[in-house]
C-alpha cells in the first residue's frame, strides 16, 4: 500500500520486514459477494495497527481471517514468512482478546491465567510465577481468586488482556475489546494498553470502530470500507492528509464542500463551488482538472477572527446557532451554499457571534484537503 | 427519632399495596397447590401410620390388649373382651374388617377370625372361660404371635405398614427384625426401581447431550425445527406412546421383522415385556426433559469461550472438556435430576411394556391402592419413595450444589 511514501515512522517498519502478510487474501460467506477484496497488508514486529471501519467493512473477517477462526476463500497469509493459511487457530500461538472479554465463567482468575500455559504443559512452579507476574503487570494481584463474574469491566478487560500475554505470544488480536465498557474507563485503558505494548514490544492487530480509539493508540490505522483498505498510514496522517472522501469524513468531524477542479497545481488544487466561490486547498491523489471534488475542512483549523488577510481562503458566513461545550464553542454558519458549516471557536472573545451575524471564516491552503468525489461503483 | 418512625410508618403502608396485589396473584395457584399436592401428601404421611380398624371393631379388644405384656401370660379378661368383641362384630357383620386387618400380619389371620365368628355366632350360650373357649376353636387363638398381632393393630399408631414397606417387622418380644426372604418384597422393588431410573436418565444423558449440543448450536432455523421434533413426542399422550412400543418390539414387530429380513437374526429377539422394553419406552417418553434444559443451558454458552480457549493454545477436543463441557453442568444436573425423580414414579410405562421382574414402586402403590384397599401399606410404599427421592436430592444438591441445578 502507501507504506514507504510517506513520513520516516513508515519507512522505518517497512524495513523492519514483513512479520505478517496478507497476499491478495478474499473472503466470501455465500460464493456471490465478497467481505474482504484483494487485500494486501503488510504488519510489522512490534507495531500497533488498528484496523478500524464500519461494520461490514470487512475488519473483524480479516482479523479472523488471521486468527485462523475464519478461512480465506482466495489468497496467502504468512507469519513470519511462514504459511499459515490453513493452520488451525490453537497451532498459531496469537494470543487474543474479544470485546465480551470471554472470561471462563467457571474459573477462578489464576486459572483463566494459567489455562494457556497449562494447555502448553509448562510445569506448575513456573505456572505459579508466570501468573502471578502477569497479575502484576496489569496491577490486580489481589484479585487472582476471584471468578470472573465477581469483577468490575474493566478488571475483567484488564485479565482478558493478562491472559492474552501470559504465554507471550508474538501477535496478540484484539476484537474491539474495550466495545463493552463506558467512555470513561474506555480512555483509562485506551492509556493502558498502549503502554503495556510499547514495554513488552509485542506485535498488536486491533479492531475497533471507534475513531477516536484507533487515532490515539496506533502505530498505524488501516481504514477499512467495503472490503478494502482504503488508506494506511499514521494516526496524523489519516487525520490530516485522507486519500479520499470516505476517509476524510469517517474520521473526525468535518465540512464538505464540492465543487469542481478549475486549477491543478503541485500540491494544490483550486475548487470552484456552483455559487463561483474559489477556494484553494491541499490536492489529494486522484484530482482531474475539470472534474468533481470535494474539500474536507476541519471544524478546529477554521478561523472566525475578523479580517483575517493573512490565510489564503476567507469567506462570509451568517451565524445559525452556538453550542457551548465547555472546552470551545461550537458554531453553525451558513456558508459556502450550505446550513450545516460547523466552526470550533475558542471561548474566548466570542461574545459577538450571535445567530444572524455575519462573520469571516478563514483558513490555509493547508487546512482544506480537495479529493476527488467517488462515482458509486 | 420521630421522623425515622414515621418513615417506617409510612413505607410499611406504601409497600402494602403492592403486597397485596403480589397475595392476589399467587393466592388461586397457592390453594390449588394445598388442595391437590400438599393435602393428598399430608394425608398420605398420615395413614401410612394411623391403625383405627381394628379399634373401631374390636373397641374393647383393642382396650384390653393394650394391658398385656409380650411374654405374659394372657389375662383372663382379654379374652373375655376378644370373644364378646368378636360374637358382636360377628353379628353386626362388620368382623369383615377385623378378619382384614389381622390378615396383614397374620398368615391366616382372615380364616381365623372368619371361622371364630362363624362359631360363635351359631351359639349363644356365654362360656365360663372364653380362654378355654376360643382356643378350644382355634388353638392359634392360644399363640403369642396372636396376641402381638392384635396388639400391633390395636392402633391408634402403628409402625406395621412402614415396617413392612422395608421388608421388616416386629416379633413376639416386639423386637424389629427382618421379615423371612419368601415374604421379603419391597426392598427389592425399591432396587429395581432405582436402578431402572439410573439406567434410564443415563441413556437419556447420553442421547441427549449431542441433540442438545446440536439443536442449541445450530441456525435458528434449523434449530427450531429440531426443536419440534423434540417436542413432538409431546403431542402424543404417554399411553400411546407406550403402547406403539408394543407394536414396534414385540415378537413379530416391526424391529423384529426388519432384522430377520435383513439376515441380522435368525428368531425374534425379545425387546419388550422385559427390562429392555422398560428402558426403551420410558428413555422415549422421558428424553424432552432431559433435553429441554440442557439446550437452555448451552444456547446461553457463548462461542466465544471455545473461540477463546482455542485461541490460547487449546486443541478444540481439551477446550470443549476443560471450558464448554463445565458449563453445561447446571443444565444436565437439571435434566438428569428432572428425568430421575420423574422415572421413580413411572406407573404406566413399565406396567404396559414390562415382565413381572420390571415392576416399579408404583406399581404396587397402585395395586394395594385400586386392587386391595390396604391404603395403610400403600401410604407406606409412598413414604418411602418420597423419603428415597428426597435422599437422593439432597445428596445429589450436596455434590452439584443446588445453585448450579438451571431449569432454563
Amino acid at each position: 500500500m502507501q507504506v514507504g511514501s510517506v513520513g520516516s515512522d513508515a519507512r522505518e517498519i517497512a524495513r523492519a520486514g514483513d512479520f505478517v502478510r496478507f497476499d491478495k487474501v478474499e473472503k466470501s460467506y455465500d460464493g456471490r459477494t465478497l467481505v474482504v477484496r484483494q487485500l494486501d497488508l503488510l504488519v510489522a514486529r512490534g507495531e500497533f495497527l488498528t484496523l478500524l471501519g464500519p461494520s461490514g467493512s470487512g475488519k473483524t473477517t480479516t482479523l479472523m481471517m488471521l486468527a485462523g477462526f475464519e478461512t480465506p476463500t482466495r489468497g496467502l497469509i504468512t507469519l513470519e514468512g511462514r504459511d499459515i493459511t490453513r493452520v488451525p487457530p490453537h497451532k498459531r500461538g496469537l494470543g487474543m482478546v474479544f470485546q465480551n472479554y470471554a472470561l471462563f465463567p467457571h474459573m477462578s482468575v489464576r486459572e483463566n491465567l494459567a489455562f494457556p500455559l497449562e494447555v502448553r504443559g509448562v510445569s506448575r512452579a513456573e505456572i505459579g510465577e508466570r501468573v502471578t507476574r502477569a497479575l502484576d503487570m496489569v496491577r490486580l494481584g489481589k484479585l487472582g481468586d476471584r471468578r470472573p463474574g465477581q469483577l468490575s469491566g474493566g478488571q475483567q478487560q484488564r485479565i482478558a488482556l493478562a491472559r492474552a500475554l501470559v504465554f507471550e505470544p508474538k501477535l496478540v488480536l484484539m476484537d474491539e475489546p474495550l466495545g463493552a465498557l463506558d467512555k470513561q474507563l474506555r480512555e483509562h485503558m485506551q492509556y493502558e494498553i498502549k503502554h503495556l505494548h510499547e514495554r513488552l514490544g509485542v506485535t498488536v492487530v486491533y479492531v475497533t470502530h471507534d475513531q477516536g480509539e484507533a487515532l490515539t493508540m496506533s502505530d498505524r490505522v488501516a481504514v477499512f470500507n467495503d472490503g478494502r483498505i482504503q488508506q494506511i498510514d499514521r494516526p496524523r496522517t489519516i487525520y490530516e492528509h485522507p486519500d479520499t472522501a470516505f476517509v476524510a469524513q469517517f474520521i473526525g468531524e468535518n465540512n464538505k464542500v464540492d465543487g469542481t477542479v478549475t486549477a491543478l497545481g503541485v500540491g494544490e488544487a483550486t475548487v470552484t463551488t456552483a455559487a463561483g466561490q474559489a477556494i484553494r486547498a491541499e490536492a489529494g491523489p486522484g484530482l482531474s482538472l475539470g472534474g468533481r471534488a470535494l474539500v474536507s475542512l476541519r471544524p478546529e483549523r477554521l478561523s472566525l477572527a475578523h479580517g483575517a488577510d493573512a490565510v489564503a481562503n476567507h469567506f462570509p458566513g451568517t451565524v445559525v446557532e452556538t453550542i457551548y461545550h465547555g472546552d470551545h464553542l461550537r458554531v453553525r454558519l451558513e456558508a459556502l451554499g450550505r446550513d450545516d458549516f460547523v466552526v470550533k471557536a475558542p471561548v474566548s472573545g466570542s461574545e459577538a457571534l450571535v445567530p444572524g451575524r455575519t462573520v469571516d471564516i478563514g483558513w490555509r491552503v493547508a487546512d482544506g484537503r480537495a479529493l476527488p468525489i467517488e462515482t458509486p461503483a | 427519632m420521630d421522623r425515622d418512625v414515621d418513615l417506617a410508618k409510612d413505607l410499611k403502608r406504601a409497600e402494602r399495596r403492592r403486597r397485596m396485589t403480589a397475595l392476589a396473584l399467587i393466592a388461586p395457584l397457592f390453594l390449588f397447590l394445598m388442595a391437590s399436592f400438599v393435602a393428598p401428601i399430608v394425608d398420605m404421611l398420615r395413614r401410612s401410620v394411623v391403625d383405627t380398624e381394628l379399634a373401631e371393631v374390636w373397641p374393647a379388644t383393642a382396650a384390653a390388649v393394650k394391658h398385656w405384656q409380650p411374654g405374659a401370660a394372657a389375662p383372663d379378661a382379654l379374652y373375655a373382651a376378644l370373644g364378646a368383641d368378636l360374637k358382636a362384630s360377628a353379628e353386626a357383620r362388620t368382623i369383615a374388617i377385623a378378619a382384614r386387618r389381622l390378615n396383614y400380619a397374620l398368615p391366616n389371620g382372615r380364616s381365623l377370625v372368619l371361622n371364630t365368628g362363624r362359631a360363635l355366632r351359631a351359639d349363644d350360650t356365654a362360656p365360663a372361660s372364653w380362654r378355654d373357649r376360643l382356643i378350644g376353636l382355634d388353638p392359634a387363638w392360644g399363640e403369642p404371635a396372636t396376641l402381638v398381632a392384635l396388639q400391633q393393630a390395636s392402633g391408634p399408631a402403628t409402625d406395621f405398614y412402614l415396617l413392612t414397606a422395608v421388608d421388616m417387622e416386629r416379633d413376639t418380644a416386639g423386637a424389629i427384625v427382618q421379615r423371612p426372604a419368601q415374604q421379603s418384597l419391597y426392598l427389592q422393588v425399591l432396587g429395581r426401581t432405582l436402578m431402572i431410573s439410573l439406567v434410564v436418565t443415563l441413556v437419556c444423558l447420553l442421547l441427549g447431550f449431542p441433540l442438545s449440543y446440536l439443536v442449541a448450536n445450530a441456525p435458528a432455523r434449523t434449530g427450531n425445527l429440531l426443536m419440534i421434533l423434540v417436542l413432538l413426542p409431546f403431542w402424543t399422550s404417554l399411553l400411546v406412546r407406550s403402547a406403539a412400543w408394543i407394536v414396534l418390539l414385540q415378537d413379530q414387530g416391526v424391529v423384529n421383522g426388519a432384522l430377520q429380513a435383513l439376515g441380522i437374526t435368525d428368531g425374534p429377539i425379545r425387546m419388550i415385556f422385559n427390562r429392555t422394553g422398560v428402558v426403551i419406552a420410558m428413555t422415549h417418553v422421558l428424553l424432552p426433559f432431559m433435553i429441554m434444559p440442557m439446550i437452555a443451558t448451552m444456547k446461553s454458552i457463548p462461542p466465544t469461550y471455545m473461540r477463546a480457549a482455542v485461541s490460547l493454545g487449546a486443541h478444540p477436543a481439551v477446550a470443549f472438556v476443560r471450558v464448554y463441557l463445565p458449563q453445561t453442568v447446571p443444565g444436565v444436573a437439571a435434566g438428569a435430576l428432572l428425568v430421575f425423580i420423574m422415572a421413580l414414579g413411572y406407573y404406566v410405562t413399565p406396567a404396559l411394556v414390562g415382565g413381572a421382574e420390571d415392576q416399579m414402586l408404583a406399581y404396587f402403590i397402585a395395586f394395594y391402592t385400586t386392587s386391595s384397599a390396604n391404603w395403610g401399606l400403600a401410604a407406606a410404599l409412598g413414604v418411602i419413595l418420597l423419603g428415597a427421592t428426597m435422599i437422593l436430592y439432597l445428596v445429589y444438591a450436596r455434590l452439584a450444589g443446588m445453585g448450579q441445578v438451571k431449569l432454563g
